[in-house]
């Protein structure tokens, strides 16, 4: 059974059709690519996941690991979050006035229990899961190398770190799948490397299935177990990277038909 | 020298009060941009409930305070849940339009409950003086000092301890991230409207006590808005020095200048204010590259 299934899915922005009838799933523990020229709809994909869009229509399901089917494009934002749901923007969105640690502590909001007076009193139990909370960030200041930077602000970071500590606070998380819109963007290639080294390490060891959006064919093809191609909302190819990299359709979109005879 | 020093208190104490009502003002604008015209008419739902509770009903001062705080609180759920809730994905501009209805419903509510006749009940704070040298200051204006510095601190520590708190300010920096790191927003407002109206509401019990309780109070709660553009729209310590610096100015202006120029000279201050700080004393400023 996969993770996620997206069944027939259509959005629209006014008269412009982001998706339309996609279908398309993401395998347990896979780290999969979703390519595809600009506009083909790539991250609309990942914000009907997210719940940042409401699909006009199609369903999304997520298998939960509690055995679990939630039907995805019915749930409010914070929900999905809270299903093991994490993401990356395409522009960096992080809060920006406050620490790297701060930052991750937001992660494990979700995670704490008790409300407004226990929360301000600060007292008993709710500090015991605070120091638990701090552990798990711990755990993954030291997994992303941001040590360092821990208690700078977020906005006076250089770029390539905002990257890091986005993707740091998704993991915080503690999500089953990662959803990651564009994660080398803007990078030189000594940044991509680590991202991609990153990525990776994060779905061999934390066994974390990840869909990573990425303009960077080379990067994606390297990392990927199964590649989707996208192009005006619909899947026009699927299969491992060397299968994708030899499709017809796909070199197509990318390139524009080859004029006859040129060949490859 | 004496007036000078029980001017200040006064001021102060005044101050304190637009203070508490400017705080709930901030954790509404912080949590959602909303500017809440319904502020200083949950001061004026305050000063009421507290007549109604002490006066009307017999409560001890104590549960009397406790229960205006509750139903205040239970008002603005109220508020939130149907009237601006179902309007949140709406454009900013609507919720504030709305919050203008909602202030005249409020007031006019009240007037229609307990008529537009001033009332008054046995003040429960202590109503003696306080000789100081030569001063003599009254005890409830002192007192109404550290209430309200005490209900302020405890705002900002929320803000920045408790869970709420934090996902407030991770809403007013980045919304969407915010829905992805599982906050949710429904929630956040919600507890946002209810410290508003608790704050307004310990403002509001203070207010009846030391003025009595009049429809004015609506008025007195209008010096939120310069209170809070002075000390910046989204931060706690600026509405205690924002509301510090209106008390004073209005103290002081009324006494040296002549009455009835105290209610123009803050906004003077203001003008002039904004023209070196646009974001107020304390605001955080917002810089837009394009």
């Amino acid at each position: 059974m996969p993770l996620l299934e997206l069944r027939d899915l259509t959005l629209r922005f006014g008269g412009v059709t982001a998706l339309a009838g996609l279908d398309m799933e993401v395998r347990r523990g896979e780290l999969l690519a979703l390519i595809g020229p600009n506009g083909a709809g790539k991250t609309s994909v990942l914000n009907c996941i997210s719940g940042l869009c409401r699909p006009g229509s199609g369903t999304i399901t997520l298998h939960g690991r509690d055995g679990e089917r939630h039907a995805l494009h019915r749930l409010p934002p914070h929900r999905i979050a809270a299903l093991g749901v994490a993401r990356t923007f395409q522009n960096i969105e992080l809060f920006r006035h406050m620490t790297v640690l701060e930052n991750l502590m937001l992660g494990r909001h979700l995670h704490m229990r008790g409300g407004v007076l226990a929360g301000g009193a600060y007292l008993g139990r709710q500090r015991r899961r605070e120091i638990e909370q701090r552990r798990q960030v711990e755990e993954v200041i030291d997994f992303m190398n941001l040590e360092p930077l821990r208690n700078q602000v977020v906005g006076q970071l250089a770029y390539g770190a905002q990257r890091l500590v986005e993707m740091a606070r998704a993991l915080t998380l503690d999500p089953a799948l990662l959803l990651l819109d564009e994660p080398t963007a803007g990078m030189n290639a000594e940044e991509k490397e680590s991202m991609a080294r990153f990525i990776l390490d994060l779905h061999e060891e934390r066994g974390i299935a990840v869909l990573v959006i990425d303009h960077d064919i080379d990067v994606i093809m390297d990392i990927a177990d199964r590649v989707v191609v996208l192009d005006f909302g619909r899947r026009i190819g699927e299969g491992a990277p060397a299968e994708v990299r030899a499709d017809r359709a796909v070199i197509d979109a990318y390139l524009g038909r080859a004029p006859n005879g040129a060949g490859d | 020298m004496a007036d000078f020093l029980q001017l200040t208190v006064s001021g102060l104490g005044t101050g304190m009060i637009y203070a508490l009502a400017a705080a709930g003002f901030v954790v509404i604008y912080k949590a959602s941009d909303v500017i809440n015209f319904t502020q200083g008419d949950l001061l004026l739902l305050g000063t009421y409930l507290i007549f109604f509770a002490v006066a009307q009903v017999g409560l001890p001062w104590s549960v009397g305070v406790a229960a205006t705080i509750l139903l205040a609180v239970a008002v603005a759920l109220a508020i939130e849940r149907l009237v601006l809730r179902p309007l949140v994905g709406e454009p900013v501009i609507s919720m504030i339009m709305v919050t203008i209805g909602l202030s005249s419903i409020l007031r006019s509510a009240v007037s229609a409950i307990w008529g537009p006749a001033p009332r008054s009940f046995d003040s429960f704070l202590p109503s003696g003086d306080i000789a100081i040298g030569p001063a003599v200051l009254a005890a409830d204006r002192v007192l109404s000092i550290p209430i309200a510095l005490g209900v302020l601190a405890a705002l900002g520590l929320f803000f920045r301890y408790a869970r709420d708190g934090i996902a407030m300010r991770a809403i007013a920096d980045d919304q969407q991230a915010a829905l992805s790191m599982g906050i949710s927003i429904p929630r956040v407002l919600a507890v946002a409207w209810g410290l508003a109206a608790a704050s307004a509401a310990i403002g509001g019990v203070m207010l009846g006590n030391i003025v009595g309780v009049t429809p004015n109070v609506a008025s007195i709660g209008l010096r939120v808005f310069p209170v809070v553009i002075l000390g910046g729209l989204d931060s706690i310590p600026g509405a205690i020095v924002g509301g510090a610096a209106i008390g004073l100015l209005e103290a002081y202006t009324g006494t040296y200048l002549g009455h009835g120029l105290n209610l123009v000279v803050p906004y003077l201050v203001l003008i002039l204010v904004l023209m070196f700080r646009p974001y107020g004393l304390f605001g955080k400023e917002i810089i837009e590259r394009v």
